[in-house]
């Protein structure tokens, strides 16, 4: 698809699609570094992410959300299955034609440390990408005025070190860094886990001016439930690297149907102390490794709904509802209700 | 201004007018000015702000562990019957281990890498003379109650060899193995899983209600202090601008800056509203704004906010608050 001319009906594939995607690592091992054990980080993932929508991602450390969001730009190359970006299969896409890709394509970290150089001015580190794509002069500079105001960082802060910048303006410089060359997806990995609650508010209220002005799709990872259900129209609940639960967001703080999101739900902390004595579900143990993970669904040992075919066999992901993946063996006997959404 | 937010004679803690400076080559920081607040027996009291306003540092004056070039300049703190500021340092060091401790973020701070889980709670139960052997099965026991499956195994472990939150726990296991009077938080959870920090929280606000612990929770998230919190002190630039009990705290903010921080929070669904943001920045603690703090970015201020340091006042239902504009309104 050209470039430059925009198409006046969205094709109608999705932005981003992943067919049984995996990615194992493998571990050294035995005498001669011979690996035959694997870390499972993603296992057998299928979803879409669509024109326009913030796809949010939760699931704690180790669940493979992280390494699911570096699949995307073809960071990593999937061990088995498709990624798909504009239909196009990331691991079968190289040189010009990946950078052309991937330049439709931003990244915000967590820590703006990994995106800003530190012995750079800012200035630097936000025109890099346009750098890369043979930008310059005052093309780049005029570029760069743009991109800064649209985050509402002041010009004087381009001359500045990262160092010399509060954490609130880096997290916008590195937002400016990720948006410069006019992307379509823009993948948000816990870009306000370092900051206290006023500039988080700042930098959500941001990005959401963003995606309405310029029509950017979101991959929003984050393991804080009321910021992804702020962000969010669709979420994917992720445990030990599988997909467990797809739903629209107001949906799944509803009604979640996969018990490890009634767990994660009930477990996060709803701000209002008049939910303190609302119904949790406890989870048992802690998560077993993603080396051996358990036969079955991953999360039969510390399920209290398992039964025994959650030990023999892993549940699909299948469609629930309109719009509502789950992947659980008994999801349609459970009646799983979390409380007031906070 | 002294402010009383619990009676005295039930006070476990009770801080008066701290005030903790660091001497620094630019300047002296105003890191602490001029806090009191009270705990009382079995209470959760939780030091709510953002980065840099000194609920750290009022934590640490606390366990008299202010790091040089840091000093507390003036206050009292009283633990019981005990004056903590004018005990000599090897008295302080046996309050610390016996009637007071104190978990951080980071458990490597206080787990030993070279020896085992379970050693370092059985040294810690046997400095109350408890035979090895005993404080051994204790220290199991222990590492049961603060939800380490399979503890037997698991004391046998060095700390490399535990999850994150499981050094979280073997911490928090070797501070309350010895029931201190008051156990000081400081952002307990933050390196957590939300699963694994809901379990720590449940074991230490059932360590509060059962054996009479005080907890002085420090944190940033808000989340945490409405699900465990007694009451809550809101700090900004050094000082405790407002007490309340957390339901009050909650419902009804009586100062701009808690109001602002509860309206900055997420609670909706995306399009639902956009938060609320707090215009400017933190300022330095070196060159503080005169009058009240928080001035520059209050959207109430009045004239004397920018010349009078408003004083702590108590407006009822246990709670205070230092604002120029309540003076007027309520």
């Amino acid at each position: 698809m050209p470039m430059a001319t925009a198409p006046q009906a969205p094709p109608s594939w999705p932005l981003v699609r992943l067919d049984s995607a995996r990615k194992y690592f493998p571990i050294r091992g035995g005498l001669f570094g011979h690996s035959a054990r694997y870390v499972r980080a993603v296992n057998n993932v299928s979803m879409t992410i669509e024109r326009g929508e913030t796809f949010g991602l939760v699931g704690e450390s180790g669940s493979g959300k992280t390494t699911l969001a570096r699949l995307i730009p073809g960071l990593l190359r999937p061990s088995g299955g498709r990624v798909l970006y504009d239909g196009r299969d990331i691991a079968r896409t190289h040189g010009g034609e990946l950078n052309r890709l991937r330049r439709r394509m931003g990244i915000v970290f967590q820590d703006p440390a990994s995106s800003l150089n530190p012995r750079s001015p800012v200035r630097a580190s936000i025109r890099r990408p346009l750098d890369l794509q043979g930008v310059r002069g005052r093309e780049a500079e005029r570029r760069v005025l743009e991109t800064i105001d649209r985050v509402n960082l002041g010009r004087e802060v381009l001359d500045r070190y990262p160092h010399q910048l509060s954490g609130g303006q880096q997290q916008r410089a590195s937002i400016a860094r990720a948006i410069i060359l006019n992307p379509e997806l823009v993948i948000l990995d816990e870009p306000t886990s370092a900051l206290d609650v006023s500039i988080q508010a700042q930098i959500l209220n941001l990005l959401q001016s963003l995606q309405e002005q310029i029509r950017l799709t979101y991959l929003f990872i984050t393991h804080n439930l009321s910021i992804v259900r702020y962000m969010s129209d669709r979420i994917g609940v992720m445990y030990l690297g599988k997909l467990v639960e797809v739903a629209p967001a107001e949906a799944l703080h509803d009604r979640p149907f996969h018990p490890y999101t009634a767990a994660l739900l009930s477990a996060s902390p709803p701000l209002n102390p008049r939910l303190r004595d609302r119904k949790r579900y406890r989870l048992e143990g802690d998560p077993p490794s993603l080396i051996s993970p358990p036969p079955g669904c991953g999360l039969h040992p510390r399920c209290p709904f398992a039964v025994e075919v959650c030990s023999e066999r892993t549940p699909p992901l299948v469609e629930a509802a309109a719009r509502r993946l789950v992947a659980c063996h008994r999801w349609e006997e459970l009646t799983l209700k979390v409380g007031p959404g906070a | 201004m002294k402010v009383m937010a619990a009676p005295p004679e039930t006070a476990i803690l009770q801080v008066d007018d701290l005030s903790v400076c660091f001497e620094t080559s630019r300047g002296s920081v105003q890191a602490v000015s001029g806090v009191s607040f009270a705990m009382a027996k079995g209470e959760v009291y939780a030091l709510v702000g953002e980065s840099g306003c000194g609920k750290s540092t009022t934590a640490l004056a606390v366990m008299r562990l202010v790091p040089p070039p840091g000093r507390i300049r003036r206050g009292h703190i009283r633990l019981g019957d005990e004056d903590l500021l004018a005990l000599s340092d090897e008295a302080m060091a046996d309050v610390r281990g016996r009637r007071l401790a104190m978990i951080f973020q980071n458990p490597l701070v206080s787990l030993n890498p070279v020896y085992r889980a379970g050693s370092q709670i059985e040294e810690a139960i046997s400095l109350d003379s408890v035979p090895r052997p005993v404080a051994w099965r204790r220290a199991i026991e222990v590492l049961g109650r603060v939800r380490i499956g399979d503890p037997a195994e698991r004391a046998l472990r060095y700390p490399h060899e535990l999850s994150g939150g499981m050094r979280q726990r073997v911490m928090t296991g070797m501070m309350i193995s010895r029931t201190p009077d008051l156990l000081i938080a400081d952002e307990p959870t933050t390196a957590l899983d939300v699963t694994i920090q809901a379990r720590i929280l449940d074991l230490l606000m059932d360590l509060c209600s059962h054996s009479g612990m005080a907890l002085l929770i420090i944190t940033h998230d808000l989340g945490i202090v409405a699900e465990i919190a007694d009451r809550v002190g809101v700090m900004y630039a050094g000082s405790l601008v407002e007490q309340a009990p957390v339901y009050e705290l909650y419902e009804d903010p009586l100062h701009p800056y808690t109001r602002m921080l509860m309206r900055a929070l997420p609670r909706l669904g995306k399009g639902q509203g956009r938060l609320e943001t707090i215009p400017g920045s933190v300022p330095d603690l070196i060159a503080l704004p005169a009058g009240c703090a928080f001035h520059p970015r209050c959207p109430e201020r009045l004239a004397i906010c920018a010349s009078q340091t408003p004083v702590s006042r108590v407006v009822g239902g246990g709670r205070t608050v230092a604002c120029h504009r309540g003076e007027v309104d309520r």
